[in-house]
């Protein structure tokens, strides 16, 4: 399963890397490559593993519902590269590169 | 002119799916962190290393905020999952410091439940098909009439609420022709509860009963204050249009913005028609999401799906997943209150209010619990009478003087004991149904209970049947010409005598003693 240059040129879109022409290619075949490597795993017999996303067998390490004091706000805007009215202040969104144009409705990206 | 509904329903079908968002506004502290769930006050006034997503901090989930998940489950007929995992969801906005959110992927909370909404007479005729789909049965035998409808709901997974974000440079604040934008993560962190229905939404007002029902769900449970206005309940709907009889989905689009149930209604109407409307010329309905506006009553595009994110779920690795085990399960479910089902149920047979009325009041959380508390107020032996006309006035002159107050009935000036009271005023006879309505608008001005009033003004009802058979009779004796022509066969003449007997008693006499009387003296 090797990528094309487009398949690069789509994941780069995806992670938001502005990739010059030029490293297009050489990127082609780290990606391959790492590709390769993975494609070796897959010659393993793993059934009946189940998938292992934690690295240890803790569960249900939860918090019960109290309050702790918050951060001042000058801490929380201390590395802000810009901030305005209390509030960080973020470049135009189009700015940002993103083709996005979400509004401020529903929760997440969804 | 664009068409309206009735006109595309003939030829096709809306497939609607909703997915709502609800912020447990009941929790004390953010999802992952102790800041405090609260509303107003100063930007990022409420943020801590974890919300703020400052690299090293660790987010450690809210118990509460799973039990209300899972609470809210339970009350739909969810099935709970023994074992979940948060995900990340990475995505680039500057709504998350983080720039992803932990939300849940791959094993929600709750899956698999189910609310029934029941659309009255006023729309049924939006459902073409309500005849014969499997998923709608007639509430009292006519589904003209009224049905209900049982609609799926895949999931409920908790996930954080994301910051709020404030466009400048543009106009109202909405993204287009913004220069910059303002970000707030007082909101970020919050429990978010996000559940998704199943495709099995038929019509706008189908919509809209769903949201309703679910509303009054969370409201009676306590887990939110559930307000679509302020953005503590956000709906966003999956619109695609098929011809009728064909059982494969069209394309889809996403609406957003639909913050109040009338605009739920308006919005989904609209794409329904421009949907139709397109693929009728020709056109094709591309998959994008859409904003709607309730001023115009239009959606625009917002944007199109070939901005279409790739979110790279994984398992959230800083949290350990959740096991929940039958007993805590069962634990949780003991807390479930009466829920609005539960409670229509019980005002039909316990106290047999008709479907109606028993509806109205199940559906309106505080309305419910006003109505409760005037029963409480009686013995249990006059519910049987007080009950139907205790429901009249709550539903009419209480419900029209809430309205015009522009509030709830927890805020209501008058208590539901008075309502009670003077409800049975009324059944004793005291005083007459046309007195009452003057007297409910006296309780309206000055507060005063209804006995009260009725002593103070001396409105009480004239039964004395020997005072008010000589009334009468000087009434008769004084109109001969109108005696006469009655006892000829105008019997409408029976209102003019009514008008002047209740002329002489000020509005006083027993008005069913008043027609015994008058009829015997005319007959």
């Amino acid at each position: 399963m090797a990528l094309t240059q487009a398949e690069v040129r789509e994941i780069g879109l995806i992670a938001r890397l502005n990739l010059e022409d030029g490293a297009i290619e050489g990127l082609q075949e780290e990606l391959n490559q790492i590709l390769t490597y993975v494609e070796h795993m897959q010659e393993l017999d793993l059934e009946g593993v189940a998938p292992t996303a934690y690295s240890t067998d803790f569960t249900d390490s939860l918090r019960d519902d109290v309050r702790v004091p918050s951060l001042p706000r000058e801490a929380v805007l201390m590395n802000a590269p810009e901030s305005k009215e209390g509030a960080f202040l973020v470049p135009r969104i189009k700015a940002l590169g993103i083709e996005d144009s979400r509004e401020d409705t529903a929760g997440g990206g969804s | 002119m664009p068409r309206e509904l009735k006109d595309v329903l003939h030829d096709w079908e809306a497939v609607i799916g909703l997915e709502i968002h609800t912020e447990i506004t009941t929790s004390q502290t953010k999802m992952f962190c102790g800041c405090p769930v609260a509303f107003g006050g100063e930007p990022n006034s409420r943020t801590c290393p974890t919300c703020a997503g400052l690299p090293g901090a660790l987010p450690v989930p809210n118990k509460k905020a799973i039990e209300w998940t899972v609470l809210s489950g339970l009350s739909i007929g969810c099935d709970i999952a023994r074992w979940s995992q948060f995900s990340r969801k990475n995505y680039f906005y500057p709504d998350m410091p983080a720039n992803y959110q932990i939300s849940q992927f791959d094993t929600p909370f709750c899956f698999d439940g189910e609310v029934t909404v029941e659309v009255d007479e006023k729309f049924t005729w939006q459902r073409y098909d309500r005849g014969t789909a499997d998923n709608v049965k007639a509430v009292e035998g006519d589904v003209d009439k009224g049905y209900n409808a049982r609609i799926g709901v895949t999931r409920i997974h908790l996930e954080e609420d994301t910051g709020k974000m404030i466009h400048v440079g543009g106009s109202d604040g909405r993204i287009t022709g913004a220069i910059a934008s303002l970000v707030d993560f007082n909101r970020a962190g919050l429990p978010l509860m996000e559940l998704v229905s199943e495709p099995d939404i038929r019509t706008p007002e189908e919509a809209r009963r769903f949201v309703h029902k679910l509303r009054n769900i969370f409201l009676t449970l306590g887990v939110s204050d559930c307000s679509m206005e302020e953005g503590s309940m956000r709906v966003d709907g999956n619109i695609s249009v098929r011809k009728r009889g064909t059982t494969e989905f069209g394309t889809k689009t996403e609406l957003k913005n639909m913050n109040s149930l009338k605009a739920l209604h308006d919005g989904l109407t609209y794409e329904i028609v421009r949907q139709v409307e397109l693929i009728e010329s020709g056109g094709k309905v591309t998959q994008e999401t859409r904003h709607y506006d309730p001023v115009t009553k239009v959606t625009s595009t917002l944007r199109s799906k070939e901005d279409a994110q790739d979110y790279r779920y994984f398992p959230e690795p800083d949290i350990a997943p959740v096991v929940l085990t039958d007993a805590q399960i069962e634990e949780i479910a003991s807390r479930l209150p009466e829920l609005p089902d539960q409670r229509k149920d019980r005002l039909m047979k316990d106290l047999g209010l008709p479907n109606y009325d028993a509806g109205v009041i199940a559906g309106d959380v505080e309305l419910s619990a006003y109505f409760d508390e005037g029963l409480a107020s009686v013995g249990k032996g006059r519910l049987k009478d007080l009950a139907k006309p205790f429901a009249n006035l709550v539903l009419g002159d209480l419900s029209a003087y809430l309205n015009a107050e522009g509030i709830t009935a927890d805020a209501s000036k008058i208590s539901s004991a008075d309502c009670m009271e003077l409800v049975g005023l009324v059944h004793e006879g005291t005083i007459s149904g046309k007195q009452a309505k003057e007297v409910f608008e006296l309780m309206v001005e000055s507060g005063a209970s209804p006995t009260t009033i009725v002593e103070e003004r001396g409105m009480k009802q004239l039964s004395d049947a020997g005072e008010l058979e000589g009334i009468i009779t000087a009434i008769v004796e004084a109109h001969p010409d109108q005696a006469n022509a009655y006892r000829g066969g105008k019997t409408g003449l029976m209102g003019f005598f009514v008008g002047q007997v209740m002329k002489e008693t000020k509005g006083q006499a027993n008005p069913k003693m008043v027609n015994e009387i008058l009829g015997r003296l005319l007959s």
